[in-house]
C-alpha cells in the first residue's frame, strides 16, 4: 500500500570530505519533524554518513563531484533517503556489499560501509551503471510516538 | 578539534579523541596519534572516547590502523570511553574481540604510571596538544 508522502527534502553539494558531517546534519534535522527516537537519528546519522562517504571516496575518486540526496518522510513514519552520484560505478555490487571488501588502498578504510547501512537501516538498496553512477536507497521505519495522556 | 596526547611514564599514551570521527577528520587523528607513537615509543596506547560525539566506520579503521600498528612494535592498544552507540559500532566490527575495551583505566594510569615530568616541563601548554 502506497504510503502518504509528509514531507520531502532535495540537496545537492560538492563531494568534499567537509561536506560528510553537513550531510548528517541536514538529514537529522529534516527528520525531527517527526520526534524520532535518539537511537533513530544516531542510526541514520550513521548510514547517511556511510552513504555519502562512499560517494566521496569511491564514486569520485580523482575529482569533485555532485552528491544528490533526496530524504522524503510518509505518514506511516518511515523514512526514505535516495544518495544519488554520476561518478564511476560498482562493477560488482555484490562484492561491494561484502563486509570488509574495500577497493581504496590509500588510506584506513574498514570496508564496513554497507554493513553499517544494512545494521542501522530497515532497508538498503543498491543501482550502480558503470561510467554512469550510483543510486542509494536507504529505509527505516521509526517507533510508533509514545502517547503520554 | 584537536586530539590531546597524555605521555604517561611506563611507555603509555592515553589519547583522547573529541568531535566527529568521519572519513574527513579520522586523517587528522591518525596523524595526531601516530606523531606521539613515533617520537615516543609507547608499549601501551589508550584511547579514550568518552568526548566523541559521532563515530561511523572511519572510527573502526582509526582503530584497525593503531592496532596494527601497535602490535607490529610488540605494543598494546586499549580502548575507554566507549558508551552506548560507539560501542554498537566497534561491536558490528568484531573489533571488541582484537583490542580490551576497559571502563576504567585509572588503576592502569595510577601508582608508577605517572604523567613523565620531565616531558611535562618540557611542553608548552601549546605543545601538549598536537
Amino acid at each position: 500500500m502506497k504510503q502518504r508522502l509528509i514531507n520531502r527534502m532535495k540537496l545537492t553539494f560538492p563531494s568534499c570530505s567537509e561536506n560528510e558531517r553537513f550531510s548528517r546534519a541536514a538529514v537529522s534535522s529534516f527528520i525531527s519533524q517527526l520526534d524520532p527516537l535518539i537511537d533513530e537519528i544516531s542510526d541514520i546519522k550513521t548510514a547517511v554518513s556511510e552513504g555519502v562517504t562512499n560517494v566521496i571516496v569511491h564514486a569520485y575518486p580523482d575529482r569533485i563531484g555532485e552528491v544528490f540526496m533526496e530524504v522524503k518522510i510518509f505518514a506511516d513514519r518511515s523514512v526514505r533517503i535516495k544518495i544519488r552520484d554520476k561518478g564511476c560505478g560498482i562493477e560488482n555490487i555484490e562484492k561491494a556489499m561484502e563486509p570488509m571488501f574495500s577497493t581504496s588502498h590509500d588510506e584506513e578504510r574498514a570496508g564496513l560501509g554497507f554493513a553499517v547501512m544494512q545494521s542501522f537501516m530497515d532497508k538498503v538498496s543498491v543501482r550502480s551503471i558503470p561510467e554512469k553512477g550510483t543510486t542509494l536507497i536507504l529505509t527505516k521505519q521509526l517507533k510508533e510516538k509514545e502517547r503520554y495522556e | 578539534m584537536d586530539t590531546e596526547i597524555r605521555i604517561y611514564t611506563g611507555g603509555i599514551i592515553y589519547a583522547v579523541i573529541s568531535g566527529d570521527i568521519d572519513h574527513h577528520t579520522a586523517k587528522g587523528i591518525r596523524t595526531d596519534i601516530d606523531k606521539a607513537v613515533s617520537e615516543h615509543d609507547p608499549g601501551l596506547l589508550i584511547l579514550d572516547f568518552s568526548r566523541v560525539t559521532f563515530m561511523d566506520s572511519s572510527g573502526i579503521g582509526l582503530v584497525m590502523g593503531r592496532y596494527r600498528q601497535m602490535t607490529d612494535r610488540g605494543g598494546e592498544v586499549i580502548l575507554t570511553g566507549v558508551a552506548g552507540y560507539i560501542r554498537k559500532v566497534f561491536q558490528l566490527s568484531g573489533i571488541d574481540r582484537l583490542t580490551k575495551i576497559a571502563d576504567d583505566v585509572s588503576r592502569i594510569l595510577s601508582g608508577e604510571n605517572r604523567i613523565d615530568e620531565d616531558i611535562k616541563e618540557e611542553m608548552t601548554d601549546e605543545a601538549k596538544t598536537y
